[in-house]
């Protein structure tokens, strides 16, 4: 995802830059902050976020360079800033794990790259918190890559991204059209997925495809569970649709924590996760993973579509979707409905889960909490408890993300999407695709 | 062997402890939102967000003192609530609590960015604002009480400041859920519908309850900071789900319920965490480490919000008659 090229400097001019390890106040008073925190403040496991720290010294010629940017990403996390007027800067991530540290050649000086085209390195922690990264500067000219294929780029990634998020949003909207349940819980149906094949992959070492299959079963399991053991009871002891919510999220709490507890608060990789993007087209690079990832969802996503409206659940499916007590007056097993949608949801949520690990890139347990709010944004977005609107909304919203980043800080990538929610509600509540009788 | 008395003593400090005070006071102006009108707020964080860097940010940039600091973090949260409120008060209730929660959290993304590390010290935080809340103690420097309650005079002052506050919200929101608005805003709660054939004008009786009980979130936030710094990670979205744990324990729609929710949620909280830590330590649990007792209580808090809405849903002082989401 570059967004520049080097080509070989033309100069023998070779420019040391360094570094200096700035174990300085700036950062100490960040680490005095937080640990104390964690654990008074109680709200989560989270406040030790920034206890490690890249830093570095960009310099040309011996001369401190001022605002270049620099941003640092991986495990799901991404950051950015600026160096100082003494060509220092600090990033604080949140594990002691390697990460991609880029410098954007864009914001360096005309006639100034980075040398041998190494804008983005790869950056992992020593023994200490601290890291120094640094550059090497050269005289050169760069080859941009002109603005539209910038934006080719990221509309290609967006779609992934939104393909992932799709499969994960359709099963929530499906429970929310057959139950009226928000269910808060499917993020941690996501994060299953993901551990699952963590589970069957690199600790009892299958081979891949087998390690999906059945992490994708036993998260479809997961759905049958929860609706038998859980929803189904309540929902005939008559509790109303708010205390069903708020249990969602007492429910996806405890999950959450549970899988902290056996899984730890570490970011593991799956089998192939870290395999180089080698399929060029035009002026995309894509990884296998990306290629197959994204195909996996066209075919998951039209089998679904086909389900819904040609097979005979599929009619029933939406029959109750559009109205529950009508559906059950014509004879349709209201229950049996609701127990596949659970089921077909958790599996779409676990596979969304595999491939939102593949497209971080890691495992950890809550990553699935980490795009909730996009699900939710998209289904809204689409028009709460239609199947298709949820693919659309999916597809706009992951799309909208990762073409924001041309304009927006990658950390602020998601402000843009949730703002479009609210926007969204503001002048059409119903979604793109619902209708105006559903939002009462 | 075991250490119970520092067990016990530590559960007892939560009990007037300002991160309760913070915690109640929040968990009143869900009270008004939820218990009261209904409205299901889950960005209970982002107000007290507000709370916390609308008064470190006026006092550290722009060198406020400190009741404009105060009002400027009121008046972020009145035009957050604002914000919020006017596309999906019309709407119904599940659209209001997605929009708030995520709210929330763009505005931690906000608070958390880089871009305006100038301003709100990105992910580090916050810290350096308590002078002026300092110089106004009245109490002379020095180490008072008995027991576990010996704190030295500044800790003294912000937990009368915070309980002051909370007593004082507290009486407040009694005395206008006795008033003709509160009896139009729980007749919203019980049927929406028929309040407005009365000829009352429901939007903006909603409004108010938002803009009324946010503003209790913001000053729960300020109440937050006085014991530490201000740490965007605090503001995640599981604040808001631990404030609707004390709501839901102590009673959605009474007044002591979250003041007394929030006491016994962090004594039992405290005392659950402190003994797990020491078993584990003692060795009762060789298959646990100290990191794994730590994440056990998120666990239980979780465990605990589905019982409770499910079993109890009136709360240990609610009455079932007054919750129209019991039926």
């Amino acid at each position: 995802m570059e967004s520049t090229q080097s080509v070989r400097p033309r100069s023998r001019g070779r420019w040391l830059i360094l570094l200096g390890l700035l174990l300085s106040a700036l950062t100490l008073s960040g680490i005095a902050a937080s640990p104390a925190m964690a654990d008074e403040g109680g709200t989560d496991g989270q406040a030790e976020e920034f206890e490690y720290f890249f830093s570095g010294n960009v310099k040309y010629n011996d001369e401190p360079l001022e605002g270049v940017s620099i941003s640092v990403s991986g495990r799901g996390f991404e950051a950015e800033t600026e160096t100082d007027e003494n060509g220092q800067w600090t990033l604080g991530v949140p594990e002691k794990e390697a990460y991609e540290v880029t410098l954007d050649e864009d914001t360096l000086p005309e006639g100034v790259v980075v040398e041998d085209g190494q804008s983005t390195v790869e950056a992992e922690f020593g023994l200490t918190s601290r890291k120094a990264v640094n550059f090497f500067l050269g005289e050169g000219q760069r080859v941009t890559t002109d603005y539209g294929a910038q934006v080719l780029i990221r509309v290609v990634n967006g779609l992934n991204f939104g393909l992932l998020l799709a499969l994960a949003a359709i099963g929530l909207s499906l429970i929310f059209g057959t139950t009226g349940l928000s269910n808060f819980a499917h993020a941690e149906m996501i994060t299953f997925g993901a551990l699952m094949m963590l589970t069957f992959s690199t600790t009892l070492a299958l081979p891949v495809w087998l390690a999906i299959l059945i992490a994708v079963a036993l998260a479809a399991g997961l759905g049958w569970t929860l609706d038998a053991g859980l929803w189904k009871p309540l929902r005939k002891r008559g509790v109303g649709l708010i205390p069903l919510m708020i249990v969602s999220i007492g429910l996806s709490l405890a999950l959450r924590y549970t899988y902290q507890f056996f899984y730890g608060g570490s970011t593991r990789q799956l089998p192939g996760a870290t395999l180089p993007r080698e399929i060029r087209l035009g002026p995309i690079l894509l990884s296998w993973i990306d290629v197959v990832s994204m195909a996996t969802s066209v075919i998951v996503l039209l089998a679904v579509a086909y389900f819904l409206l040609r097979t005979r659940i599929g009619k029933a499916t939406r029959a109750v979707s559009d109205n529950a007590p009508l559906a059950a007056a014509s004879g349709i097993d209201v229950d049996r409905v609701i127990r596949i949608v659970w089921v077909l949801g958790g599996g779409l949520a676990g596979l969304s889960g595999i491939l939102w690990a593949y497209f971080r890139p890691g495992v950890s347990w809550d990553m699935g909490f980490q795009i909730l709010l996009l699900v939710f944004a998209a289904v809204t977005l689409g028009g709460l408890g239609t199947a298709f609107g949820a693919l659309v909304g999916s597809l706009i919203v992951g799309l909208f993300i990762e073409v924001s980043t041309l304009w927006l800080p990658s950390d602020m990538k998601y402000v843009g999407a949730l703002l479009v929610l609210i926007l969204v509600l503001l002048f059409r509540p119903q979604g793109i695709l619902g209708r105006r009788e559903r939002i009462g | 062997m075991i250490d119970w008395i520092q067990i016990f003593s530590n559960a007892a400090q939560e009990l007037i402890s300002p991160t309760t005070a913070a915690y109640a006071l929040a968990a009143l102006g869900l009270a008004i939102h939820f218990g009261y009108t209904g409205l299901l707020n889950f960005g209970q964080a982002g107000f007290m967000a507000l709370g916390a860097y609308g008064f470190a940010i006026s006092t550290l940039t722009f060198g406020f003192p400190v009741w404009a600091s105060v009002l400027v973090g009121i008046g972020a949260s009145v035009v957050f609530a604002l914000i919020l409120g006017i596309p999906t008060l019309r709407l119904r209730a599940d659209y209001l609590a997605i929009v708030t929660i995520a709210a929330a959290e763009i505005l931690r993304l906000i608070f958390t960015t880089n871009t305006f590390d100038d301003v709100t010290g990105s992910a580090s935080g916050l810290q350096g604002y308590k002078g002026g809340i300092a110089a106004l103690n009245p109490i002379p420097p020095g180490t008072y009480g008995f027991g576990p309650f010996t704190y030295n005079a500044y800790d003294w002052w912000i937990r009368i400041l915070g309980w002051t506050v909370v007593i004082l919200a507290a009486l407040f929101t009694w005395s206008i859920m006795r008033s003709p608005w509160g009896r139009v805003i729980k007749g919203i709660r019980e049927d929406e519908d028929a309040v407005r054939a009365l000829g009352k004008n429901v939007y903006s009786y909603k409004m108010q309850s938002l803009i009324l009980g946010g503003v209790f979130g913001t000053l729960a936030g300020m109440i937050f900071i006085l014991p530490r710094a201000v740490v965007p990670a605090n503001y995640q979205t599981s604040l808001t789900f631990f404030i609707y744990a004390i709501l839901l324990l102590g009673g959605a729609a009474t007044i002591l319920g979250p003041i007394v929710g929030s006491m016994i949620f962090w004594v039992l909280l405290s005392f659950f965490s402190g003994f797990m830590a020491r078993a584990v330590e003692a060795g009762w649990f060789p298959f646990m480490t100290q990191v794994q007792a730590g994440q056990l209580r998120f666990i239980l808090v979780g465990i605990a919000i589905m019982l409770l809405v499910v079993f109890r849903p009136q709360g240990i002082f609610g009455n079932k008659k007054e919750l129209s989401f019991v039926r």
